[in-house]
């Protein structure tokens, strides 16, 4: 009746995860008495769950990422506290069964729910204001792609009280990952919330991509085009090239894992060699997909705060499409050490490196974007120069490990590890907080506390560097990743330090709810009237703030780059001067949060092998998938009345041209 | 290594010439790299704080995006660089390609290394012996490492030694490697395989050639064959084990061990998948 599921499955002799489940229902249990006794529902239900509004949906990707970091970031602080202690015969207070499914859940959330969930969140709310355009392509399958991406996380968390998770590091090696070596649920997990968050990121790639393609305001030429709508074009391109190779690995694992297939197994000619290069094959440009949304971010924030154009735009351009192509041509760097051979591995040492050629362009005209600037030492410009100079440090050692035979002493140790937090911290952290800060006063209307903005910015960057460096020197004297314990004593200094450096990142953590509740509190005080706090440069920042949801009540009309900038200086041409009779803008949709509700119910019975469950949820997912193509009437018209009425609350006459 | 700093050890530690030329390697493009990174960074810092918006003395060209010399440089150094660099990695892949032989006026001695759950076995099939968890070799004899696994996909690793390589079911990879001093060094599996990965470990214990002789003489006195049922019980031997020897060896069983793709270490379930011994302990 229930497959694999029973009373076993809940970890009652594991106390960590158990409370740590037990708390999570808890929280919940208590925030959704709260909405019920607030009667919050009614609105909750119309402004956010239904809602097809790109700026909502991208409000609740970095809403996801947050919550998901936490989770993430509980794990680091478990594992960083473990090895503090598990040194010179101690065992520290993890078992191996359990430290495993930390590092493993670590990673996954990390990349998978707070990493990419970041970027998508901050692409889907800026890109369409950046166009000029009221609305992606696709609305409806906008919030389909954000609740396939919140079942996701869903079911990773339910792996913490029902069941397990994986115990095979964040990319399910096989044959570690396959049924002979990982008999339980854990790795099905795994597998099942990524194959359904993966299909939500493939549609928001697809509809972010044909938004930037075929949705731009009239005279906005692709070289006329924000840079972070570039970065935003590059990475959704390598999404809608890369995960469709993801999708496919796990749909092979999950053949070997359930029906008995040997693709990658030892026995019967399976290669498991052949999932690392496809895992790898979507792993390396699924690095870029993260990045070069944060340069976009970056280049906004460096090109608004020094009150300067960016540098050298089309350089820009052409090094983004660069590490868009060339990024799908270097994944064999993840694994030199498999004795590929000397050509194989100099070939792709060489691509490699090539790729610092345009990301060491970007860095310079960061720099000379600087240079001659005016810099406003606002907390995202503070981000952005943490970012220059921490992710230079990162690109280095990047360089390093493409040296094949530097590789093969330094592979999978914990100077890697240090490598690629240094790029993902520092490069897509870094540009996610700075994204937040940024556009917050768009979103909401009022800015975040400054001071505190700053000390959270200290606290990761200072905490950074503590937790990461002493990693880099572990990793040259030896010390390899996933280790539960260790015997060296030397080592154990080093290990406390980096303990520090995770303390200090969670003050940063917390000072972000923090400032979040105080900004909250005092918002009155830090009303955004203007439209446009931070002295903008595009049209994003020409609407009021929040913006309606029409977006542009008059569509803008572009000739050249920087439009709002110029605009506010005059020298851009004056917008239409008429309001339109009427909007469209689309109706709400539930669809995406029902298929999202039976796409847990299909992954959580495959996971658990309830057959019978999971044809009821396929057949209800599909009904309404197919239910949805029925449905003509999507738009609803926005009289101008209503428009105007907007505009006048938010301080902007008729006259807006 | 009571004579040295704390952390001198691993890779900055190197006892071979494979580990010394890769610190060579890992320590000259260091150096390149930090000739650009390091002025990136302080100019970062300086344009951050000339260019504040307080500071008035500073100029202001809230137009100026573009200048041709610029251009070129910044396009034209990073490309010298990685030339530069990317010829050491061309050059760096062939010479420390790990199955490429090391010069030496002495013979080149065959080890095979076999992974397990979570052990090493060395076999010496020239000399008839093996051990598990612990690695002898003679000083200034090359050695060139036949690995396979009998399990999930390691990595053997001397970090002191210089290069790592997967140890894949299946599948035979090869590494040569030489100690240049007498010592002990540690070793480990740097590819997470499983529960009992982090007691995965080994001693190499590099001596002297005479001294090597008679270490080989006492194994063999050993009167501990690795036969099959003797590599069965190894393989299935639950938790951390200590160093061990065999006396003798079944010449054939590195190359059943690849031909069985590891299969013959699992322990078949009647209803099923094949499920790999529990560790104790722990």
């Amino acid at each position: 009746m229930l497959g694999r599921l029973n009373w076993s499955a809940i970890p009652f002799d594991q106390p960590i995860p158990l409370a740590a489940f037990g708390m999570i229902i808890v929280i919940g249990v208590a925030v959704l008495a709260l909405i019920t006794v607030k009667g919050w529902w009614p609105y909750l239900w119309r402004e956010w769950i239904t809602s097809v509004d790109h700026k909502r949906i991208g409000v609740m990707y970095v809403l996801l990422a947050f919550v998901m970091l936490l989770r993430g970031f509980v794990d680091a602080a478990m594992m960083r506290s473990q090895l503090a202690l598990a040194a010179n015969g101690a065992q520290g207070y993890l078992p191996p069964e359990h430290y495993d499914q930390i590092f493993s859940t670590h990673g996954t959330i990390m990349i998978f729910f707070v990493a990419m969930t970041f970027m998508v969140g901050l692409m889907n709310f800026a890109v369409p204001l950046q166009l000029g355009v009221r609305d992606v392509a696709f609305p409806v399958l906008n919030s389909v792609s954000f609740w396939l991406t919140a079942a996701g996380a869903l079911l990773i968390n339910i792996s913490l009280g029902v069941g397990e998770f994986a115990r095979t590091g964040w990319l399910a090696y096989p044959p570690l990952s396959e049924l002979a070596y990982s008999p339980g649920v854990g790795v099905d997990y795994y597998l099942w919330s990524l194959q359904i968050s993966g299909v939500g990121t493939l549609l928001s790639g697809i509809n972010l991509t044909t938004t930037i393609l075929k949705m731009r305001a009239p005279g906005m030429g692709y070289m006329r085009m924000p840079i972070f709508c570039w970065t935003a074009l590059a990475s959704n391109l390598l999404i809608i090239a890369a995960f469709p190779i993801l999708t496919a690995t796990f749909a092979m694992l999950l053949l070997d894992r359930t029906l008995g297939f040997h693709f990658f197994t030892n026995a019967a000619g399976g290669n498991a060699m052949m999932y690392i290069n496809l895992i790898w094959a979507w792993g390396h440009p699924e690095v870029y997909i993260l990045i070069l949304p944060a340069f976009g971010v970056f280049s906004e924030v460096i090109s608004t705060f020094t009150g300067k154009a960016i540098f050298s735009y089309r350089s820009m351009v052409i090094a983004t499409m660069a590490i868009c192509v060339l990024s799908f041509m270097v994944w064999l760097h993840h694994f030199f050490t498999m004795g590929a051979g000397a050509d194989v591995n100099g070939f792709f040492g060489i691509m490699t490196m090539i790729i610092a050629v345009p990301t060491g362009v970007k860095v310079f005209n960061w720099l000379f974007t600087l240079f001659r600037g005016r810099l406003r030492f606002e907390s995202p410009a503070y981000w952005a120069l943490g970012f220059m100079v921490t992710f230079t440090i990162g690109g280095m050692t990047g360089v390093l490990l493409a040296i094949p035979p530097a590789d093969f002493v330094l592979h999978n140790s914990l100077f890697l590890v240090a490598h690629f937090h240094n790029v993902i911290i520092g490069g897509v952290l870094f540009g996610g907080f700075a994204g937040y800060t940024f556009w917050f006063p768009k979103a909401f209307g009022f800015r975040l506390d400054e001071r505190l903005g700053k000390a959270i910015f200290w606290c990761w960057f200072v905490g950074f560097y503590l937790a990461f460096m002493p990693l880099y020197v572990l990793g040259l004297m030896g010390a390899t990743r996933r280790m539960q314990h260790y015997d060296e004593p030397g080592w154990q200094p080093l290990m406390i330090i980096a303990l520090i450096g995770a303390i200090i990142i969670l003050a940063g953590i917390v000072l972000t709810i923090v400032q979040l509740v105080v900004s909250i509190r005092t918002r009155e005080q830090r009303r955004d009237t203007t439209g446009d706090p931070w002295d903008g440069r595009t049209l994003e920042w020409s609407v009021p703030s929040p913006p309606p949801p029409w977006n542009f009540a008059v569509q803008p009309i572009v000739d050249g780059l920087d439009a709002w900038w110029a605009k506010k200086h005059q020298t851009g041409k004056a917008y239409a001067s008429d309001y339109p009779v009427a909007i469209p803008v689309p109706k709400n949709s539930s669809v995406g949060f029902f298929l999202a509700f039976f796409a847990v119910i299909l992954g959580f019975s495959l996971i658990w092998h309830i057959w019978w469950l999971a044809g009821i949820g396929f057949l209800a997912f599909a009904a309404i998938g197919i239910a949805q193509s029925w449905i003509d009437s999507e738009e609803d018209d926005v009289p101008s009345e209503a428009i105007i009425a907007y505009d006048r609350a938010h301080g902007r006459g008729e006259a807006q041209a | 290594m009571a004579d040295r700093s704390w952390w001198q050890m691993g890779v900055l530690d190197p006892q071979g010439p494979v580990g010394h030329a890769e610190h060579t390697i890992l320590f000259n493009a260091t150096i390149v790299m930090l000739g650009i990174i390091g002025p990136v960074i302080i100019l970062t810092l300086v344009f951050a704080a000339w260019y504040r918006a307080s500071n008035a003395r500073a100029t202001y060209w809230p137009d100026w995006n573009y200048s041709g010399s610029i251009e070129i440089v910044i396009w034209s150094v990073p490309t010298l660089i990685i030339l530069f660099l990317g010829g050491m990695a061309w050059i760096g892949s062939h010479d420390l390609d790990p199955g490429r032989g090391l010069a030496s006026p002495t013979k080149t001695m065959t080890i095979e290394v076999v992974s397990l759950d979570w052990k090493w076995l060395f076999i010496y099939p020239d000399q008839g012996l093996a051990s598990v968890n612990q690695l002898v070799i003679p000083v200034g004899t090359p050695v060139q490492f036949r690995l396979t696994s009998a399990t999930v996909m390691n990595s053997f690793f001397v970090p002191q030694l210089g290069s790592q390589i997967y140890t894949m079911a299946g599948m035979v990879t090869t590494l040569n490697l030489l100690a240049n001093h007498a010592g002990t060094y540690p070793g480990i599996s740097a590819q997470f395989s499983g529960d009992g990965f982090s007691d995965m470990k080994f001693n190499v214990r590099a001596m002297p050639a005479a001294d090597f002789q008679q270490w080989l003489a006492e194994a063999h006195q050993a009167n501990k064959p690795l036969d099959a049922a003797a590599f069965q019980a190894l393989a299935h031997q639950p938790g951390k084990i200590a160093p061990a020897l065999y006396s003798s060896i079944d010449g054939a069983l590195f190359s059943n061990v690849v031909a069985t793709a590891g299969q013959s270490a699992l322990t078949p379930r009647p209803d099923g998948p094949l499920v790999r011994p529990k560790m104790n302990g722990s």
